[in-house]
This record gives structure tokens, C-alpha cells and sequence, in this order.
């Protein structure tokens, strides 16, 4: 998985590419979030675009980045969705947890709300 | 088939899984399904069963008679009960990072079987009708 993080307005925009998968892009993932939250980034957009395959463990991984976030007294939202994993997290129930955005401009503002 | 216990060799009976329903009339999102059921069950066996050591083997069978695929995948594992994995839906669990392997493997195919297999490990049998496409099968959500 290829990730890559710009900051828009204060937000950090955490864009991925490719697998979240069990050994390859899970625990990259978790790497990437920490290190935002390490140095005090509280506002993360994940915009899942780009990615093709995401399994149980890539499930697991950001649920972990959500709760660190959110436990550190950030927000941790997600952009553009693609279909399956839409699906993925609704049979779970995830999607209720997680703020789900199509538009990045929307996303952006729910932070400033 | 026997396969040592590492991540990457998921993709390749990934691969063999999806040649095998080549031929089929088999929806590209039947076969999603499917392909992701096949990537727990198969991450399941290497990760909790064989606890990534590699001198353990995941054994694997694949097979399509009538209309119903058959996976077969049996760790070297000590086994364990199905009966006590936590239910992920459950509020207290719904934020836990693991666990939805086992579910997300009953959600997306028509049966799925647990049994410690005769000559050790854990077996998991996952069945699909690959025939008509129902509910389920078209919309997992």
C-alpha cells in the first residue's frame, strides 16, 4: 500500500493506495495514523479512493486508528468510499461508527462544524 | 495442496481459486465474496492456527461439484471452539480490532463447517452455490 498525507486547512488528508490487507498495508496503516497523532494531528480525513482490497485485518486496523484518535480527543473521518468496502464495514455495523464523506469539501467543513 | 504459513501465498490461492471459477458463469461479485471468504479462512489458519510458523502447513482443497464450490483449508494448529468466538455486533465488541475474520467468512458464503480434523488442526469447509444468484449472493449489505 502506498500512502500519502497532505494537510488541507489544518486537516491532514491521508490518501491510500492499493491493499489494506493481513501483512501487507495493515500495519502501515496504523503506522501512518500514530505518527499524525504523535505529533499532535488531531483532524484526519482517510480518503479510501485508491484502494482495491481490504480484508478483516485491514478492518481491524482502522477501527485501532479511530479509537487512537478519537481517545487522543481527534477525529478520524473517511472520503470516498469504494462500494465493497462500503459493504465490508455495513455487515459489521462499522459503518455507523465511522463519518463517511463523498465530497472533500464537505468532509473538510464537518471538521470546522 | 500444502502451503507454508505465510501472508503472501494468500494472493496465489487467491489466483488458483479465481482460474477454477473461470468457465463458470460466476458474477465478478459473487466472486469477490468468495475470494474474500477464501483470504480470511486462509489468513485465520496461517495467523491463530499455525501462529505464522512456518514450518506448519495450511492444507488446502478446492473443488466444484454440481453447482457448489468446496474449500477446504486445515491448519497445524491446536484448534479451537467456534462456538466461543466473540460475536463482533455485539456493542463491547463492535470496536475491538479483530475477530470479524470468522464472520465476515459466514456472511459471505452459504456454509461454513469448523471440526478438528483427524490427524490434528483445525479444518474449515466453506461452501458456495455458484447456481442462481439470490439476495445475498448480489447484496451481502
Amino acid at each position: 500500500m502506498k500512502t500519502n498525507v497532505r494537510d488541507s486547512g489544518g486537516v491532514q488528508v491521508v490518501e491510500l493506495k492499493g491493499k489494506i490487507t493481513i501483512g501487507s498495508g495493515d500495519v502501515q496503516l496504523r503506522e501512518t495514523i500514530n505518527k499524525l497523532v504523535d505529533s499532535g494531528k488531531k483532524n484526519i480525513l482517510v480518503d479510501m479512493k485508491d484502494v482495491t482490497t481490504i480484508d478483516s485485518s485491514g478492518i481491524g486496523e482502522l477501527v485501532g486508528c479511530y479509537t487512537s484518535v478519537t481517545n487522543k480527543g481527534g477525529k478520524l473521518k473517511l472520503l470516498h468510499l469504494p462500494p465493497k468496502i462500503n459493504d465490508v464495514l455495513t455487515v459489521t455495523q462499522l459503518i455507523t461508527v465511522f463519518d463517511v464523506y463523498e465530497s472533500e469539501s464537505e468532509a473538510l467543513a464537518s471538521f470546522r462544524g | 495442496m500444502s502451503l507454508s504459513s505465510r501472508f503472501e501465498n494468500i494472493e496465489m490461492v487467491q489466483h488458483l481459486c479465481s482460474k477454477l471459477l473461470e468457465g463458470r458463469d460466476v458474477p465478478e461479485e459473487l466472486r469477490h465474496w468468495i475470494l474474500m471468504a477464501l483470504r480470511e479462512g486462509l489468513a485465520n489458519a496461517i495467523k491463530h492456527g499455525n501462529q505464522q510458523d512456518q514450518s506448519k502447513h495450511v492444507h488446502l482443497e478446492m473443488d466444484i461439484v454440481g453447482d457448489t464450490l468446496a474449500i477446504s483449508i486445515r491448519d497445524e494448529g491446536p484448534g479451537f471452539d467456534p462456538e466461543e468466538v466473540a460475536d463482533p455486533l455485539a456493542p463491547e465488541n463492535r470496536l475491538k480490532t479483530s475477530g470479524r475474520g470468522i464472520f465476515y467468512m459466514r456472511t459471505f458464503m452459504d456454509d461454513v463447517r469448523f471440526r478438528r480434523h483427524a490427524s490434528g488442526g483445525m479444518e474449515i469447509v466453506l461452501k458456495k452455490n455458484l447456481g442462481a444468484v439470490n439476495e445475498k449472493e448480489g447484496n451481502p449489505a
